[in-house]
């Protein structure tokens, strides 16, 4: 001990910075990162600088003044006097929607189409191999306009549907498609169906309690419960009664033809059918393939230890097989989630008002705050993204390899 | 991942910004050619011939500038934009003079920093409709689904005139042109609204224009003109002053074919002869030769002869002068005078 102390204590000198290999990753990283933030306040003085040569200025003020546009999609309420802040909450809210339904539509597909590509059938595996191969290989854009196209081009217009016209209204009269979109009858919400959508809510939380319920007596007993079917007459039989009980709240608005076009029901438009169809056509052949590589990575001693067991095929499949796919497939589907989102700002191909194409689109024109409007959409879609992936990376956390 | 994107939008932001420079006027002549934004594709205003040339009565502007700058009509390099990217084209610098059915209005000319140094063709908006609907009046359009291309004044007034007037429609945005007819034939929609001018040069590409009735209402002012970028004082003028000459010279009765007889030796009239450089120092004051008229008169002709070319009565498009006229017809042109 004393003799380490007698050693003479070694000064710090400025050249120990380069030359010691204690400090120098610290003086390459403080130097790096001086460096990034010199590069950061060079661009962002730059673009303040020369906007200003412009006579234009940062400003976030525009969002609470008039948009003066209409916009065709709404699920919330909006007039042309809202403020642009509204119109872009509009088309923040249409890129959500088509991005869920998308999301839900291409795993979907997705999964059929990759289970079947394993299909033994050869006709139906090579089915699939097309289909994939068709889709992944092509541009989304080219998908979207094909299918908008059809939708268009292929379909009556409003006035065939008048008497002694071309078209007529499929579904006893209740739905018609048309070049406009495809018009459905829409639920009237009357007094009581408040009560009914309560049974609804209770049927699914007992459908759930059912499940943990039938899965506990079969690791107790053995035994087996058909929980399809009970699920199932639990989920229409109440909510049927209750319906009834009530009087029928719950009533449907047809559409009519009206003087241009239909009247009445929902209207489901062209723009927003080609979008999330091309979407979901697109992504699920991505969808497929991250399936089958789930499948296939799972050893197959595991389904020829099932069948030994005596278990079924597809009970192999389903108790087996896609629980442990499931490690392999999810993180992959994040990313496909992520790019479905990001991919539906090519809303304006087709004239779908997304936020891309009410925040970044039309607002952006029309009050020429191009930065800001971008910023905000970046800033739009980067949270989104993030808690998409949040969200998957908590259900990750429940279906990954337990480590004990 | 966040930041790069970030540095990138940034560093995107900075360049596009750092492009715009003062002095457009040496950036054409060092460059040897003008850039023009002009319409995708409009027939009449702005259209590519079957050879591939630009031709039209916006384009004719660009190489009336183009020539009273280079010396050369054809050196123009032109650049489609649909009417959401126009004004950030030209903001960032991408093109020089921007030609392409633009209205004139009081925020464009302020707060997007732009300047509207002249005004080549007064318009409305109205409203096309397929004869077979029956419709007479725009009032009669409740209900209606009306193609509407975005980021335009259009737009905006679409939205004005429905609600003053107490009637629904549906609007379907589209991004060009090409696209609103395509969805307007298609019958995805029943009305088709834009400037009139822009109404009839597309009503003329159809196969059936007589199907067609554009509706007598004009619900808007739409003075549509070259722009510019705001600060750039000496190219704005140049911009002003080759459209007031192309207007002047229709009063004064300089036509393509003797421009070039009356340039060569001075004329009886003084205005004639200030305009074509025989007298007076107007091209030096300007940054420009001393008879940069004559060369501008020299590729199409003057107002009158343009508009007769690419969109007057015994063209397709078939549009009548009315508030284009001559001031001395009762119209709305007037060229400044050359002193």
């Amino acid at each position: 001990m004393a003799d380490i102390s007698d050693h003479p204590r070694e000064t710090f000198r400025i050249s120990m910075l380069l030359y010691d290999a204690r400090y120098r990753s610290l003086t390459i990283q403080v130097v790096a990162a001086m460096l990034i933030m010199l590069f950061l306040a060079q661009l962002v003085d730059n673009t303040v600088t020369n906007l200003a040569v412009l006579g234009k200025d940062i400003s976030f003020s525009f969002l609470w003044s008039t948009a003066g546009y209409d916009i065709n999609q709404q699920i919330i309420p909006f007039t042309s006097q809202d403020t642009h802040a509204r119109a872009a909450l509009v088309g923040i809210l249409n890129t959500l929607l088509v991005a869920v339904l998308g999301c839900i539509l291409a795993t979907v597909i997705g999964v059929f189409a990759g289970v079947l590509r394993l299909s033994k059938n050869w006709l139906v595996a090579r089915v699939m191999t097309f289909y994939v191969e068709c889709m992944r290989n092509t541009p989304l854009l080219i998908w979207i306009l094909i299918v908008f196209a059809v939708m268009t081009e292929a379909t009556p217009q409003p006035r065939d549907f008048r008497e002694g016209g071309t078209a007529a209204m499929v579904f006893a009269d209740s739905v018609a498609v048309t070049n406009r979109g495809v018009f459905i009858p829409r639920p009237i919400w009357a007094d009581g169906s408040g009560i009914v959508v309560a049974f609804l809510i209770l049927s699914i939380i007992g459908i759930f309690v059912l499940r943990y319920v039938a899965r506990k007596r079969q690791e107790d007993t053995g035994q087996q419960l058909p929980v399809l079917r009970l699920s199932l007459a639990m989920l229409i039989v109440p909510v049927t009664l209750a319906f009834f009980a009530v009087g029928r709240p719950i009533t449907l608005e047809y559409p009519e033809l009206g003087g241009f076009n239909f009247e009445g029901g929902l209207q489901v438009r062209n723009s927003f059918i080609a979008l999330w169809l091309a979407l979901s056509l697109y992504t699920s052949a991505f969808i497929a393939e991250i399936v089958r590589s789930g499948i296939l990575a799972v050893s197959k001693g595991q389904t020829e230890a099932a069948f030994a067991l005596g278990m079924q095929p597809n009970r192999t499949m389903q108790l087996i097989i896609l629980p442990q796919a499931l490690r392999v497939i999810i993180p992959p589907l994040i990313s496909q989630f992520l790019n479905l989102t990001k991919n539906s700002s090519l809303a304006l191909a087709v004239g779908y008002m997304d936020a891309r194409s009410t925040l970044g689109g039309i607002t952006v024109n029309q009050t020429g705050r191009e930065l800001e409007g971008i910023l905000l959409l970046g800033i739009f879609y980067l949270i989104t993204s993030l808690i998409i992936s949040s969200a998957m990376n908590f259900y990750n956390s429940g279906v990954k390899l337990k480590e004990r | 991942m966040t930041k790069t994107v970030f540095i990138g939008a940034l560093a995107v932001a900075g360049l596009t910004a750092g492009i715009a420079s003062a002095a457009t006027l040496d950036d054409v002549k060092a460059r040897g050619s003008l850039k023009c934004g002009s319409n995708e594709g409009l027939a009449g205003f702005a259209a590519p011939d079957a050879n591939g040339n630009w031709e039209g009565f916006d384009v004719s502007l660009c190489r009336a500038i183009a020539a009273a700058v280079l010396g050369d009509g054809q050196a123009v390099e032109f650049v489609p934009l649909t009417s959401q990217t126009r004004f950030t084209a030209l903001a960032a610098g991408e093109v020089d003079v921007l030609v392409r059915n633009s209205t004139w209005t009081f925020t464009r000319d302020t707060d997007l920093a732009l300047d509207f140094p002249a005004i080549n063709y007064y318009d409305g908006q109205g409203f096309m409709v397929p004869r077979a609907l029956g419709v007479s009046s725009a009032a009669e359009l409740d209900g209606a689904t009306v193609c509407i291309q975005t980021g335009t004044t259009t737009e905006l007034n679409l939205a004005d005139y429905f609600r003053a007037n107490g009637i629904s429609y549906e609007p379907v945005p589209v991004a060009t042109n090409a696209e609103g007819q395509q969805q307007y034939l298609a019958g995805a929609c029943d009305v088709y609204t834009t400037d009139i001018s822009g109404l009839a040069a597309t009503r003329a590409t159809f196969e059936a224009p007589g199907d067609h009735v554009i509706l007598p209402e004009v619900v808007s002012k739409e003075p549509l003109g070259p722009a510019v970028r705001h600060g750039d004082n000496a190219w704005g003028d140049i911009v002003r002053w080759t459209t007031h000459a192309l207007v002047a010279a229709e009063e004064y009765g300089v036509t393509k074919a003797n421009v070039a007889e009356l340039a060569a030796a001075p004329t009886d009239n003084p205005e004639v002869n200030r305009l074509l450089g025989t007298e007076g120092e107007l091209g030096a004051m300007i940054g420009l030769d001393a008879d940069w008229a004559v060369k501008v008169l020299s590729v199409a002709g003057n107002y009158g002869e343009i508009f007769e070319a690419n969109i007057g009565e015994s063209t397709a498009v078939g549009l009548a002068r009315g508030l284009n006229a001559q001031w001395t017809d009762g119209g709305l042109m007037y060229g400044g005078p050359f002193r």
